[in-house]
């Protein structure tokens, strides 16, 4: 392993440094809260932030994209489009990176996605460990979540005054030589981010109260819990859930045409697997009418079925939905209740 | 920045528009170059109108009469097939595809086949029905079991006749409610089942129709005693990517677009949302 130290003083100027050459997504505030978003001066960069009300996926898939463009004057044609710019995502929790890997998997299988993987590919990461929860919603831990040991280009931890930094692609390593000041780690370093990674562990709870591993399994003997009846009376169908997933990336087209008919853009938006009319077709059928249907759907997706899908965990414990629900639904405790109920 | 992307339409050409009812109507396409578009039966394109959006549609036409067009055939719905239903000869439409899971063919040959198309169900179904007639030889009794709700509703009309008229098929049709001119059955398409005998382990059967159908003609076909592995289903899923991304037409953890929208019905029938 090959340890840099980045003294804190030296940050600011990494980050002024970065923002000159890419779009820079860090976490800022907003409000009371946190976001992942363009930074556009050293002093919005919060690393010292708790979690954010969005992921860092906005970066990676925003929340509406163009995706072709028609021009319709003469014979017509098709110009794909690629939103893609050269970024650096700075601060991201480990929660959030291995989300990322998920989402990698989503847009490379069968159809590689051409618009995700080109940002993904001109996107750096720069991942921050947690050294404790960010609010009593985390299970992380549960979640396997609570360090990473890939999915980032460098990785922080902050050991006092400075971060260690290790490298974890070449790419990561060329941004570190041009952009920041850093100087090799001593024993001392060592010394003190073993204490700082050691004291962190007690820090961080259980909240399942299984393993998490079991979460498949479970889930496939409770289908027909009751436990989604009593989802689908409370919930409003807002969608909030799924827009703060930071594995959620299921996505509505939408055509639009210009005034003049000239041209029409094809615009990519998130979309909702908890909207009525996400599973209706045009004949009227709807295949998720209830409320119980939908949420049940997103719980085995997060539990279960992205699991299977790409064999990577489709809930990363960083308990967003907990804090959007309006209606206190709570994901850590409707695993728990079915668990209870076997 | 350009580069290629599975979302963006290729344009080719309406070559012709004909009707077929009061609400369907069979667009012929043609791909930039004559090409073909080398589907299988049973997969579907993503069809875009310009500006106004996309939806997915079962090809009608067999790999068979390819001849450097493929038919589709549309029920005029939604906001995306009304615009279509508006388009003439010579208009540009976008297309994506083939995508999805169609008919496996060649496990069918040598068997007998019993089709169970009800209303619309008939167009993804046409595509494998014509070409199992265009190589007649290879497969055992054609057997097909057609129901809509009125004489006006029956689709390509002409298509039917012909088939009525072969000695190689056994054709029935029904309507759920006949009219002065309506000499033929009338009753809902599972009464059509009780006029054939099948021997159930050389027969595969076939059914496309509305949701409502499926329950009551799969009763019939598992009546008959035909195994739960060769009973296809081709189910209607929504769909915005047609490349297993959105979500939107998820049956649990199956996705319509890639691994259908052809079901066995055994790979169906313990996903509770797919029937």
């Amino acid at each position: 392993m090959r340890l840099r130290i980045l003294p804190k003083e030296a940050v600011p100027q990494l980050v002024q440094a970065l923002m000159a050459d890419y779009r820079l997504i860090g976490p800022k505030a907003k409000g009371p809260e946190f976001v992942f978003a363009p930074i556009s001066d050293p002093s919005e960069m919060r690393l010292d932030y708790n979690i954010t009300i969005l992921s860092p996926k906005v970066a990676l898939q925003p929340p509406q994209e163009r995706v072709a463009r028609l021009d319709l004057k003469g014979e017509p044609y098709v110009e794909p489009v690629v939103e893609a710019e050269p970024t650096v995502i700075f601060g991201a929790h480990t929660c959030d990176v291995h989300a990322i890997r998920m989402l990698d998997r989503a847009f490379t299988a069968d159809y590689p996605d051409a618009h995700y993987l080109e940002r993904r590919r001109q996107t750096l990461i720069i991942s921050l460990e947690c050294l404790q929860p960010c609010d009593e919603h985390s299970f992380c831990k549960d979640m396997g979540t609570l360090t990473a040991d890939e999915g980032y280009d460098l990785h922080l931890t902050d050991i006092g005054d400075a971060y260690t930094v290790h490298v974890g692609t070449e790419a990561g390593e060329a941004l570190l030589e041009k952009y920041a000041r850093t100087r090799p780690a001593t024993d001392e370093d060592m010394r003190r981010l073993n204490a700082v990674l050691s004291a962190k562990w007690p820090r961080f709870t259980h909240r399942l109260d299984f393993d998490a591993a079991e979460l498949p399994a479970m889930l496939a003997t409770a289908y027909e819990h009751p436990i989604w009846a009593e989802l689908g009376d409370r919930c409003l169908a807002c969608g909030s859930c799924t827009n703060v997933c930071p594995t959620c990336y299921c996505f509505n087209m939408i055509d639009s045409i210009a005034l003049d008919q000239t041209e029409a853009v094809r615009v990519r938006r998130w979309d909702s697997c908890q909207l009525d009319e996400f599973a209706r077709v045009a004949g009227g059928e709807n295949f998720r009418h209830a409320r119980a249907a939908r949420q049940r759907h997103r719980f085995f997706r997060k539990g279960k079925w992205l699991q299977e899908r790409f064999g990577t965990t489709g809930c990363v414990g960083c308990g967003r939905c907990i804090r959007a629900c309006l209606v206190h639904i709570n994901i850590v405790e409707v695993f728990n209740a079915i668990h209870g109920s076997a | 920045m350009s580069q290629s992307s599975i979302y963006a339409p290729e344009f080719a050409r309406l070559a012709d528009v004909r009707p077929l009812t009061e609400l369907e109507k069979l667009f012929t396409i043609e791909l930039p170059g004559g090409r073909s578009l080398g589907h299988e039966p049973g997969q579907f394109v993503m069809v875009s109108v310009p500006g106004v959006g996309e939806a997915p549609i079962s090809i009608t036409s067999s790999p068979s009469r390819s001849n450097g067009t493929f038919e589709l055939c549309v029920r005029r719905v939604g906001d995306v097939t009304n615009a279509l239903h508006r388009m003439k000869p010579g208009d540009p439409v976008g297309v994506r595809g083939p995508f999805g899971h169609g008919f496996p063919i060649e496990q069918m040959r040598g068997k007998d086949l019993l089709f169970a198309p009800g209303g619309l169900g008939l167009a993804p179904l046409r595509s494998l029905i014509n070409q199992v007639l265009d190589e007649r030889g290879s497969f055992g009794r054609v057997i097909i079991l057609y129901g809509a709700k009125r004489p006006a509703e029956l689709l390509f009309r002409d298509e039917l006749e012909q088939w009525a008229a072969r000695e190689d098929v056994e054709f029935h049709v029904t309507v759920d409610r006949g009219d002065e001119s309506w000499t033929g059955h009338v009753g809902v398409i599972t009464t059509l089942f009780p006029r054939v005998t099948v021997d159930p382990r050389n027969t595969v059967a076939v059914t496309c129709g509305p949701p409502i159908m499926y329950r009551f003609v799969l009763m019939e076909m598992l009546g008959k005693g035909i195994p739960e592995t060769q009973i296809y289903l081709s189910l209607e899923r929504r769909m915005k990517c047609g490349v297993g991304k959105c979500g939107h037409c998820q049956i649990n953890n199956l996705y319509c677009c890639q691994d259908g929208p052809v079901f066995t019905y055994a790979q169906i029938k313990n996903v509770p949302e797919a029937l």
